[in-house]
Protein backbone atom coordinates (compact mmCIF):
# COMPACT_ATOMS: atom_id res chain seq x y z
CA UNK A 1 0.00 0.00 0.00
CA UNK A 2 1.28 3.29 -0.84
CA UNK A 3 1.74 5.60 2.18
CA UNK A 4 -0.77 8.55 2.25
CA UNK A 5 -2.81 7.02 -0.49
CA UNK A 6 -6.53 6.61 0.73
CA UNK A 7 -8.45 4.75 -1.83
CA UNK A 8 -12.00 5.99 -2.62
CA UNK A 9 -14.73 3.75 -2.23
CA UNK A 10 -18.25 4.70 -2.89
CA UNK A 11 -21.48 3.29 -4.60
CA UNK A 12 -22.44 4.47 -8.29
CA UNK A 13 -22.61 6.96 -9.80
CA UNK A 14 -19.17 7.26 -10.23
CA UNK A 15 -19.25 9.98 -13.32
CA UNK A 16 -20.43 13.07 -12.59
CA UNK A 17 -21.21 16.02 -14.48
CA UNK A 18 -20.97 19.90 -13.70
CA UNK A 19 -24.57 20.09 -14.26
CA UNK A 20 -26.32 21.05 -10.77
CA UNK A 21 -30.22 21.32 -9.56
CA UNK A 22 -29.02 24.76 -9.10
CA UNK A 23 -27.72 25.26 -12.77
CA UNK A 24 -30.53 23.74 -14.10
CA UNK A 25 -32.93 26.66 -12.35
CA UNK A 26 -30.91 28.94 -13.30
CA UNK A 27 -31.16 28.04 -16.80
CA UNK A 28 -35.35 28.10 -16.91
CA UNK A 29 -35.11 31.24 -15.10
CA UNK A 30 -32.57 32.79 -18.09
CA UNK A 31 -35.65 30.66 -20.35
CA UNK A 32 -38.09 32.75 -18.62
CA UNK A 33 -36.78 35.82 -19.07
CA UNK A 34 -37.97 36.98 -22.29
CA UNK A 35 -41.71 35.48 -21.57
CA UNK A 36 -41.74 37.38 -18.19
CA UNK A 37 -40.39 40.99 -20.33
CA UNK A 38 -42.91 40.37 -22.77
CA UNK A 39 -45.62 40.27 -19.70
CA UNK A 40 -44.10 43.21 -18.25
CA UNK A 41 -44.14 45.44 -21.44
CA UNK A 42 -47.83 44.22 -22.86
CA UNK A 43 -49.52 44.99 -19.14
CA UNK A 44 -47.25 47.69 -17.56
CA UNK A 45 -45.25 47.66 -14.31
CA UNK A 46 -48.57 46.16 -11.80
CA UNK A 47 -47.27 42.51 -14.02
CA UNK A 48 -43.57 43.03 -13.04
CA UNK A 49 -45.03 43.79 -9.39
CA UNK A 50 -46.71 40.46 -9.41
CA UNK A 51 -43.50 38.81 -10.35
CA UNK A 52 -41.16 40.15 -7.75
CA UNK A 53 -44.38 39.69 -4.86
CA UNK A 54 -44.59 35.95 -6.18
CA UNK A 55 -41.21 35.20 -6.39
CA UNK A 56 -40.37 37.01 -2.74
CA UNK A 57 -43.32 35.23 -1.05
CA UNK A 58 -42.72 31.58 -2.84
CA UNK A 59 -38.65 31.60 -1.36
CA UNK A 60 -39.88 33.06 2.12
CA UNK A 61 -42.52 30.48 1.97
CA UNK A 62 -39.98 27.36 1.38
CA UNK A 63 -37.65 28.95 3.92
CA UNK A 64 -40.37 28.65 6.61
CA UNK A 65 -41.78 25.06 5.15
CA UNK A 66 -38.40 23.10 5.01
CA UNK A 67 -37.53 24.81 8.67
CA UNK A 68 -41.23 23.57 10.10
CA UNK A 69 -40.30 20.25 8.21
CA UNK A 70 -36.69 20.15 10.06
CA UNK A 71 -34.78 19.70 6.87
CA UNK A 72 -31.74 22.10 5.78
CA UNK A 73 -33.12 24.83 3.47
CA UNK A 74 -30.56 25.46 0.37
CA UNK A 75 -31.29 27.71 -2.19
CA UNK A 76 -31.60 25.91 -4.74
CA UNK A 77 -33.61 28.20 -6.86
CA UNK A 78 -36.70 25.72 -7.34
CA UNK A 79 -39.17 28.38 -5.31
CA UNK A 80 -37.79 31.11 -7.60
CA UNK A 81 -39.11 28.60 -10.26
CA UNK A 82 -42.54 27.99 -8.65
CA UNK A 83 -43.10 31.34 -8.12
CA UNK A 84 -42.04 33.12 -11.39
CA UNK A 85 -43.82 30.42 -13.28
CA UNK A 86 -47.25 31.10 -11.13
CA UNK A 87 -46.84 34.80 -11.71
CA UNK A 88 -46.69 34.21 -15.28
CA UNK A 89 -49.93 32.26 -15.62
CA UNK A 90 -51.99 34.77 -13.34
CA UNK A 91 -53.80 37.29 -14.84
CA UNK A 92 -52.12 40.89 -14.98
CA UNK A 93 -54.64 42.58 -12.97
CA UNK A 94 -54.65 40.23 -10.12
CA UNK A 95 -54.50 42.24 -6.70
CA UNK A 96 -50.84 41.69 -5.04
CA UNK A 97 -51.75 39.46 -2.09
CA UNK A 98 -52.86 37.06 -4.56
CA UNK A 99 -49.48 35.78 -5.95
CA UNK A 100 -48.60 35.83 -1.92
CA UNK A 101 -51.06 33.64 -1.19
CA UNK A 102 -51.19 31.67 -4.20
CA UNK A 103 -46.89 30.82 -3.63
CA UNK A 104 -47.05 30.39 -0.05
CA UNK A 105 -50.04 27.65 -1.05
CA UNK A 106 -47.86 26.76 -3.79
CA UNK A 107 -45.08 26.07 -1.61
CA UNK A 108 -46.60 24.86 1.82
CA UNK A 109 -49.10 22.63 0.64
CA UNK A 110 -47.68 21.37 -3.11
CA UNK A 111 -44.31 20.97 -2.11
CA UNK A 112 -43.38 21.25 1.51
CA UNK A 113 -46.52 18.88 2.50
CA UNK A 114 -45.19 15.93 -0.04
CA UNK A 115 -41.75 16.14 1.36
CA UNK A 116 -39.65 18.98 -0.32
CA UNK A 117 -38.07 19.19 -3.82
CA UNK A 118 -38.01 15.95 -5.79
CA UNK A 119 -40.85 14.47 -3.77
CA UNK A 120 -44.04 16.41 -4.41
CA UNK A 121 -46.59 15.00 -7.67
CA UNK A 122 -48.17 17.94 -8.86
CA UNK A 123 -46.22 20.34 -10.33
CA UNK A 124 -46.12 22.88 -7.41
CA UNK A 125 -46.96 26.06 -9.81
CA UNK A 126 -50.16 24.63 -10.98
CA UNK A 127 -50.84 23.96 -7.84
CA UNK A 128 -51.03 27.33 -6.32
CA UNK A 129 -52.85 28.81 -10.33
CA UNK A 130 -55.66 26.15 -9.21
CA UNK A 131 -55.95 27.18 -5.61
CA UNK A 132 -56.23 30.63 -6.65
CA UNK A 133 -58.70 29.70 -8.99
CA UNK A 134 -60.94 27.65 -7.59
CA UNK A 135 -60.47 30.08 -4.32
CA UNK A 136 -61.24 33.77 -6.34
CA UNK A 137 -62.46 32.52 -9.62
CA UNK A 138 -64.01 36.28 -9.98
CA UNK A 139 -60.41 37.56 -9.81
CA UNK A 140 -58.51 34.95 -12.06
CA UNK A 141 -60.38 35.18 -15.15
CA UNK A 142 -60.41 39.20 -14.95
CA UNK A 143 -58.79 40.24 -18.25
CA UNK A 144 -57.20 43.46 -19.59
CA UNK A 145 -56.10 44.36 -23.02
CA UNK A 146 -52.50 45.00 -23.79
CA UNK A 147 -50.93 48.66 -23.47
CA UNK A 148 -54.37 50.47 -22.43
CA UNK A 149 -55.57 48.09 -20.36
CA UNK A 150 -59.16 47.98 -21.11
CA UNK A 151 -61.18 45.28 -19.81
CA UNK A 152 -61.79 42.13 -22.00
CA UNK A 153 -61.82 38.45 -23.03
CA UNK A 154 -58.93 36.52 -24.00
CA UNK A 155 -58.77 34.60 -27.70
CA UNK A 156 -59.75 31.43 -26.17
CA UNK A 157 -62.58 33.27 -24.20
CA UNK A 158 -63.69 35.12 -26.97
CA UNK A 159 -63.77 31.77 -29.36
CA UNK A 160 -65.78 30.06 -26.35
CA UNK A 161 -68.73 32.16 -26.21
CA UNK A 162 -68.81 31.98 -29.84
CA UNK A 163 -67.31 35.49 -31.74
CA UNK A 164 -64.77 34.08 -33.70
CA UNK A 165 -60.72 33.29 -33.85
CA UNK A 166 -58.32 35.73 -33.21
CA UNK A 167 -55.16 36.30 -36.15
CA UNK A 168 -52.81 34.05 -35.22
CA UNK A 169 -49.97 36.82 -36.13
CA UNK A 170 -51.57 38.95 -32.35
CA UNK A 171 -51.44 35.75 -30.73
CA UNK A 172 -47.91 34.81 -31.89
CA UNK A 173 -46.52 38.35 -31.01
CA UNK A 174 -48.57 38.45 -27.98
CA UNK A 175 -50.44 41.13 -28.52
CA UNK A 176 -54.10 39.73 -26.63
CA UNK A 177 -55.33 39.40 -23.60
CA UNK A 178 -54.21 37.02 -21.23
CA UNK A 179 -52.14 36.05 -18.15
CA UNK A 180 -48.79 38.00 -18.07
CA UNK A 181 -46.60 35.52 -19.55
CA UNK A 182 -48.23 33.10 -21.60
CA UNK A 183 -49.82 35.46 -24.42
CA UNK A 184 -46.51 35.91 -26.44
CA UNK A 185 -45.91 32.60 -28.49
CA UNK A 186 -42.41 33.85 -29.90
CA UNK A 187 -41.32 34.57 -26.33
CA UNK A 188 -41.91 31.47 -25.19
CA UNK A 189 -40.47 29.69 -28.24
CA UNK A 190 -37.09 31.52 -27.55
CA UNK A 191 -36.76 30.37 -23.69
CA UNK A 192 -37.90 27.08 -25.29
CA UNK A 193 -35.45 26.45 -27.56
CA UNK A 194 -32.58 27.83 -25.59
CA UNK A 195 -33.21 25.15 -22.62
CA UNK A 196 -33.77 22.69 -25.47
CA UNK A 197 -30.58 23.15 -27.64
CA UNK A 198 -29.26 23.76 -23.78
CA UNK A 199 -30.69 19.71 -23.27
CA UNK A 200 -32.06 20.61 -20.12
CA UNK A 201 -35.47 20.07 -21.68
CA UNK A 202 -36.65 16.78 -23.75
CA UNK A 203 -38.45 17.98 -27.06
CA UNK A 204 -40.43 14.63 -26.78
CA UNK A 205 -42.72 16.21 -24.40
CA UNK A 206 -43.34 19.63 -25.74
CA UNK A 207 -43.79 18.83 -29.27
CA UNK A 208 -45.93 15.68 -28.53
CA UNK A 209 -48.35 17.81 -26.39
CA UNK A 210 -48.55 20.84 -29.08
CA UNK A 211 -48.73 18.32 -31.65
CA UNK A 212 -51.62 16.31 -30.33
CA UNK A 213 -53.30 19.43 -30.02
CA UNK A 214 -52.68 20.69 -33.03
CA UNK A 215 -53.93 17.80 -35.64
CA UNK A 216 -56.57 16.89 -32.65
CA UNK A 217 -58.04 20.40 -34.04
CA UNK A 218 -57.60 19.96 -37.42
CA UNK A 219 -59.56 16.58 -37.33
CA UNK A 220 -62.38 18.48 -35.33
CA UNK A 221 -62.04 20.85 -37.98
CA UNK A 222 -61.12 24.02 -35.70
CA UNK A 223 -58.11 26.09 -37.11
CA UNK A 224 -54.98 24.25 -35.34
CA UNK A 225 -52.60 26.93 -35.69
CA UNK A 226 -55.33 29.45 -33.44
CA UNK A 227 -55.43 26.92 -30.63
CA UNK A 228 -51.75 26.08 -30.54
CA UNK A 229 -50.98 29.58 -30.27
CA UNK A 230 -54.13 31.06 -28.05
CA UNK A 231 -53.45 30.47 -24.31
CA UNK A 232 -51.25 29.21 -22.18
CA UNK A 233 -50.37 25.87 -24.17
CA UNK A 234 -46.74 27.05 -24.94
CA UNK A 235 -45.87 27.80 -21.44
CA UNK A 236 -47.76 25.11 -20.17
CA UNK A 237 -46.10 22.26 -22.95
CA UNK A 238 -41.91 23.74 -22.54
CA UNK A 239 -42.11 24.97 -18.64
CA UNK A 240 -44.55 22.81 -16.90
CA UNK A 241 -44.86 19.21 -18.76
CA UNK A 242 -41.17 19.47 -18.66
CA UNK A 243 -41.03 19.65 -14.74
CA UNK A 244 -38.29 17.12 -13.78
CA UNK A 245 -39.88 16.08 -10.55
CA UNK A 246 -43.57 15.55 -11.87
CA UNK A 247 -43.31 14.55 -15.50
CA UNK A 248 -41.94 10.76 -16.79
CA UNK A 249 -38.27 10.10 -16.71
CA UNK A 250 -38.49 7.96 -19.53
CA UNK A 251 -38.27 8.58 -23.59
CA UNK A 252 -41.39 7.03 -24.55
CA UNK A 253 -42.99 8.36 -21.01
CA UNK A 254 -42.56 11.76 -21.83
CA UNK A 255 -44.13 10.99 -25.56
CA UNK A 256 -47.41 9.65 -23.27
CA UNK A 257 -47.35 12.54 -21.11
CA UNK A 258 -47.29 14.70 -23.65
CA UNK A 259 -50.23 13.08 -25.92
CA UNK A 260 -52.30 12.69 -22.70
CA UNK A 261 -52.03 16.24 -21.69
CA UNK A 262 -52.79 17.43 -25.64
CA UNK A 263 -55.66 15.26 -25.65
CA UNK A 264 -56.90 16.63 -22.16
CA UNK A 265 -56.72 20.39 -23.40
CA UNK A 266 -58.78 19.22 -26.32
CA UNK A 267 -60.98 18.02 -24.16
CA UNK A 268 -61.74 20.52 -21.97
CA UNK A 269 -61.77 23.34 -24.71
CA UNK A 270 -63.81 21.85 -26.72
CA UNK A 271 -66.18 20.23 -24.57
CA UNK A 272 -65.98 21.84 -21.61
CA UNK A 273 -67.22 24.37 -19.64
CA UNK A 274 -63.86 26.38 -19.36
CA UNK A 275 -62.57 27.76 -22.54
CA UNK A 276 -58.89 26.61 -21.11
CA UNK A 277 -57.56 23.32 -19.89
CA UNK A 278 -53.83 23.63 -20.00
CA UNK A 279 -53.14 23.81 -16.06
CA UNK A 280 -55.68 21.32 -15.39
CA UNK A 281 -54.49 19.05 -18.19
CA UNK A 282 -51.28 18.97 -16.88
CA UNK A 283 -51.91 18.14 -13.10
CA UNK A 284 -53.80 15.40 -14.57
CA UNK A 285 -51.12 14.01 -16.42
CA UNK A 286 -49.13 14.88 -13.31
CA UNK A 287 -50.99 12.11 -11.42
CA UNK A 288 -50.53 9.39 -14.01
CA UNK A 289 -46.67 9.85 -14.25
CA UNK A 290 -45.90 6.93 -11.82
CA UNK A 291 -48.04 4.73 -13.42
CA UNK A 292 -46.62 5.91 -16.96
CA UNK A 293 -43.45 5.38 -15.78
CA UNK A 294 -43.46 2.26 -14.42
CA UNK A 295 -45.35 0.63 -18.06
CA UNK A 296 -42.56 2.75 -20.02
CA UNK A 297 -39.77 0.97 -18.00
CA UNK A 298 -36.80 0.23 -20.82
CA UNK A 299 -36.00 -3.38 -20.98
CA UNK A 300 -32.67 -4.14 -18.77
CA UNK A 301 -29.62 -4.68 -20.90
CA UNK A 302 -28.67 -8.51 -21.32
CA UNK A 303 -31.87 -9.38 -19.72
CA UNK A 304 -34.06 -11.68 -22.14
CA UNK A 305 -38.23 -11.11 -21.76
CA UNK A 306 -39.13 -14.80 -20.93
CA UNK A 307 -41.37 -16.40 -23.43
CA UNK A 308 -45.00 -16.75 -22.81
CA UNK A 309 -46.14 -20.19 -21.57
CA UNK A 310 -42.46 -21.45 -22.42
CA UNK A 311 -40.50 -23.59 -20.31
CA UNK B 1 -68.19 2.00 33.93
CA UNK B 2 -65.10 4.19 32.75
CA UNK B 3 -64.52 7.89 31.83
CA UNK B 4 -62.29 6.96 29.59
CA UNK B 5 -65.46 5.58 27.45
CA UNK B 6 -66.10 8.98 26.84
CA UNK B 7 -62.93 10.56 26.67
CA UNK B 8 -61.91 8.07 23.45
CA UNK B 9 -64.27 9.93 21.47
CA UNK B 10 -62.79 13.16 21.97
CA UNK B 11 -59.65 12.89 20.39
CA UNK B 12 -57.71 9.48 20.76
CA UNK B 13 -60.31 7.64 18.52
CA UNK B 14 -62.38 10.20 16.91
CA UNK B 15 -64.69 8.48 14.71
CA UNK B 16 -63.64 11.47 11.80
CA UNK B 17 -59.73 11.94 12.31
CA UNK B 18 -58.65 8.63 13.69
CA UNK B 19 -61.23 6.11 12.46
CA UNK B 20 -61.70 8.11 9.37
CA UNK B 21 -65.52 7.38 8.90
CA UNK B 22 -68.70 9.45 8.21
CA UNK B 23 -66.46 11.05 5.90
CA UNK B 24 -69.65 11.75 3.81
CA UNK B 25 -71.42 14.60 6.34
CA UNK B 26 -67.93 15.81 6.91
CA UNK B 27 -67.32 16.56 3.50
CA UNK B 28 -70.84 18.05 2.44
CA UNK B 29 -72.33 19.52 5.06
CA UNK B 30 -69.18 21.50 6.51
CA UNK B 31 -70.17 24.74 4.32
CA UNK B 32 -71.72 26.66 7.28
CA UNK B 33 -71.72 26.27 11.01
CA UNK B 34 -75.04 26.07 11.31
CA UNK B 35 -75.74 23.48 9.21
CA UNK B 36 -72.71 21.64 11.16
CA UNK B 37 -74.47 22.38 14.35
CA UNK B 38 -77.84 20.85 12.83
CA UNK B 39 -76.07 18.05 11.62
CA UNK B 40 -74.12 17.05 15.07
CA UNK B 41 -77.60 17.38 17.30
CA UNK B 42 -79.59 14.93 14.87
CA UNK B 43 -75.99 12.60 14.28
CA UNK B 44 -75.60 12.17 18.40
CA UNK B 45 -79.50 11.67 18.51
CA UNK B 46 -79.80 9.02 16.65
CA UNK B 47 -76.38 7.30 17.43
CA UNK B 48 -77.05 7.79 21.69
CA UNK B 49 -80.63 6.75 21.24
CA UNK B 50 -79.99 4.00 18.40
CA UNK B 51 -77.23 2.40 20.30
CA UNK B 52 -78.99 2.59 23.82
CA UNK B 53 -81.90 0.19 22.06
CA UNK B 54 -79.61 -1.64 20.22
CA UNK B 55 -78.03 -2.58 23.71
CA UNK B 56 -81.20 -3.09 25.81
CA UNK B 57 -82.30 -5.77 23.23
CA UNK B 58 -79.16 -7.13 21.99
CA UNK B 59 -79.85 -10.46 23.74
CA UNK B 60 -83.00 -10.47 21.42
CA UNK B 61 -81.27 -10.07 17.81
CA UNK B 62 -80.28 -13.07 16.03
CA UNK B 63 -76.86 -12.91 14.72
CA UNK B 64 -77.44 -13.71 11.08
CA UNK B 65 -79.93 -11.21 11.23
CA UNK B 66 -78.08 -8.32 13.27
CA UNK B 67 -77.46 -5.83 10.28
CA UNK B 68 -80.48 -5.27 9.20
CA UNK B 69 -82.16 -5.04 12.77
CA UNK B 70 -79.30 -2.04 13.47
CA UNK B 71 -80.32 -0.71 10.31
CA UNK B 72 -84.31 -0.90 10.68
CA UNK B 73 -83.39 0.92 14.50
CA UNK B 74 -81.61 3.80 13.27
CA UNK B 75 -83.80 4.31 10.04
CA UNK B 76 -86.15 4.79 12.51
CA UNK B 77 -84.75 7.32 14.79
CA UNK B 78 -83.75 9.14 11.72
CA UNK B 79 -87.17 8.88 10.46
CA UNK B 80 -88.05 11.23 14.15
CA UNK B 81 -85.45 13.86 13.60
CA UNK B 82 -85.80 14.02 9.57
CA UNK B 83 -89.85 14.90 10.66
CA UNK B 84 -88.72 17.01 13.63
CA UNK B 85 -86.43 19.24 11.99
CA UNK B 86 -88.58 19.52 8.95
CA UNK B 87 -91.31 20.66 11.47
CA UNK B 88 -89.58 22.97 13.51
CA UNK B 89 -86.54 24.72 11.06
CA UNK B 90 -87.21 24.14 7.27
CA UNK B 91 -84.61 26.37 6.39
CA UNK B 92 -82.31 23.77 7.97
CA UNK B 93 -83.90 21.06 6.25
CA UNK B 94 -83.62 22.35 2.95
CA UNK B 95 -79.56 23.12 4.04
CA UNK B 96 -79.10 19.47 5.02
CA UNK B 97 -80.99 18.29 2.35
CA UNK B 98 -80.44 14.33 1.21
CA UNK B 99 -77.82 14.07 4.07
CA UNK B 100 -80.23 13.93 6.98
CA UNK B 101 -82.09 10.87 5.79
CA UNK B 102 -78.12 9.54 5.31
CA UNK B 103 -77.16 9.25 8.50
CA UNK B 104 -79.21 5.94 7.99
CA UNK B 105 -76.53 4.65 6.37
CA UNK B 106 -73.30 6.73 8.36
CA UNK B 107 -70.81 4.02 9.35
CA UNK B 108 -69.81 5.50 12.62
CA UNK B 109 -73.39 4.55 13.69
CA UNK B 110 -73.44 1.08 12.42
CA UNK B 111 -69.90 0.73 13.31
CA UNK B 112 -70.55 1.83 17.00
CA UNK B 113 -73.52 -1.01 16.50
CA UNK B 114 -71.61 -3.19 15.44
CA UNK B 115 -68.53 -3.21 18.01
CA UNK B 116 -69.55 -1.42 21.24
CA UNK B 117 -73.41 -1.10 21.64
CA UNK B 118 -74.42 -4.91 20.53
CA UNK B 119 -71.39 -6.47 23.20
CA UNK B 120 -71.74 -3.83 26.26
CA UNK B 121 -74.28 -2.89 28.64
CA UNK B 122 -76.76 0.30 28.48
CA UNK B 123 -73.72 2.49 30.74
CA UNK B 124 -71.49 2.01 28.86
CA UNK B 125 -72.85 2.43 24.98
CA UNK B 126 -74.15 6.05 26.52
CA UNK B 127 -70.47 6.91 27.51
CA UNK B 128 -69.19 5.62 24.48
CA UNK B 129 -71.86 6.88 22.04
CA UNK B 130 -72.46 10.56 24.00
CA UNK B 131 -67.94 10.63 23.53
CA UNK B 132 -68.39 9.70 19.46
CA UNK B 133 -71.33 12.48 19.19
CA UNK B 134 -68.77 15.06 21.06
CA UNK B 135 -65.64 13.87 19.11
CA UNK B 136 -68.23 14.33 15.69
CA UNK B 137 -69.31 17.49 16.70
CA UNK B 138 -66.07 18.94 17.52
CA UNK B 139 -64.45 18.24 14.24
CA UNK B 140 -67.49 19.28 11.80
CA UNK B 141 -67.59 22.09 13.74
CA UNK B 142 -64.27 23.34 13.00
CA UNK B 143 -64.00 22.32 10.16
CA UNK B 144 -67.46 24.28 8.66
CA UNK B 145 -65.94 26.90 10.76
CA UNK B 146 -63.19 27.09 8.87
CA UNK B 147 -65.13 27.01 5.66
CA UNK B 148 -66.85 29.15 6.31
CA UNK B 149 -64.78 32.30 8.07
CA UNK B 150 -63.00 31.57 4.70
CA UNK B 151 -65.31 31.60 2.52
CA UNK B 152 -67.75 33.71 2.97
CA UNK B 153 -65.26 36.01 5.01
CA UNK B 154 -67.27 35.81 8.53
CA UNK B 155 -69.46 33.65 10.58
CA UNK B 156 -73.18 33.78 10.96
CA UNK B 157 -74.64 31.40 13.66
CA UNK B 158 -78.87 31.43 13.13
CA UNK B 159 -78.91 35.10 12.35
CA UNK B 160 -76.01 36.20 14.77
CA UNK B 161 -72.93 37.59 13.65
CA UNK B 162 -70.87 35.19 15.27
CA UNK B 163 -67.47 36.65 13.69
CA UNK B 164 -67.81 39.84 11.78
CA UNK B 165 -67.27 39.79 7.95
CA UNK B 166 -63.70 41.04 8.11
CA UNK B 167 -62.12 39.12 4.62
CA UNK B 168 -63.24 41.70 2.00
CA UNK B 169 -62.58 39.07 -0.84
CA UNK B 170 -63.87 35.53 0.90
CA UNK B 171 -62.00 32.29 -1.13
CA UNK B 172 -65.49 30.93 -2.42
CA UNK B 173 -63.90 27.59 -3.10
CA UNK B 174 -63.67 26.89 0.37
CA UNK B 175 -66.88 26.64 0.85
CA UNK B 176 -67.34 24.84 -2.21
CA UNK B 177 -65.99 20.91 -2.52
CA UNK B 178 -62.57 21.17 -2.85
CA UNK B 179 -62.28 23.69 0.14
CA UNK B 180 -63.60 20.03 1.67
CA UNK B 181 -61.46 18.29 1.20
CA UNK B 182 -58.49 20.61 1.58
CA UNK B 183 -59.28 21.86 5.36
CA UNK B 184 -60.00 18.18 6.38
CA UNK B 185 -56.89 16.93 4.52
CA UNK B 186 -54.48 20.30 6.00
CA UNK B 187 -56.13 19.58 9.45
CA UNK B 188 -55.29 15.75 9.51
CA UNK B 189 -51.38 16.92 8.47
CA UNK B 190 -51.49 19.40 10.96
CA UNK B 191 -52.94 17.46 13.92
CA UNK B 192 -50.86 13.89 12.75
CA UNK B 193 -47.58 16.73 12.38
CA UNK B 194 -48.23 17.92 16.21
CA UNK B 195 -48.76 14.15 17.61
CA UNK B 196 -52.11 14.76 18.55
CA UNK B 197 -53.77 11.85 16.74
Amino acid sequence: MIPGFKPLVSTSPHIKDKVSVRGIMLAVVIALIPATASGVYLFGLHALLVVVASITSAVISEFLGYKAMGKKFTMDGSAVITGLLLALCLPPTVPIWMPVVGSSFAILIGKCAFGGLGQNIFNPALVGRAFLTLSWPALMTTWVSPFDGVSTATPLGEWHAGHGYTPVENLFFGNVAGCIGETSALAILIGGIFLIAMKYVDWRTPLSYIGTVGILMWLLGEPPLFHIFAGGLFLGAFFMATDYVTSPVTKTGRVVFGVGAGLLVVMIRMYGGFPEGVCYSILIMNGFTPLIDRFTRPKVYGVMKKREGGK
Amino acid sequence: MKVQEFTKGLVKKNPVLVLALGLCPTLAITTRVENALGMAFSFAFVLIFSNLLISAIKGFIPKDVRIPTFIVIIASFVTIIDLFIHGYSPSLYEQLGIFLPLITVNCIILGRAEAFASKRPLGETLLDTAGMSAGFALIIVLISGIREFFGTGGIVIFGHQFLPFILSSPATGMILPPGAFLVMGILLAMLKKMGVV
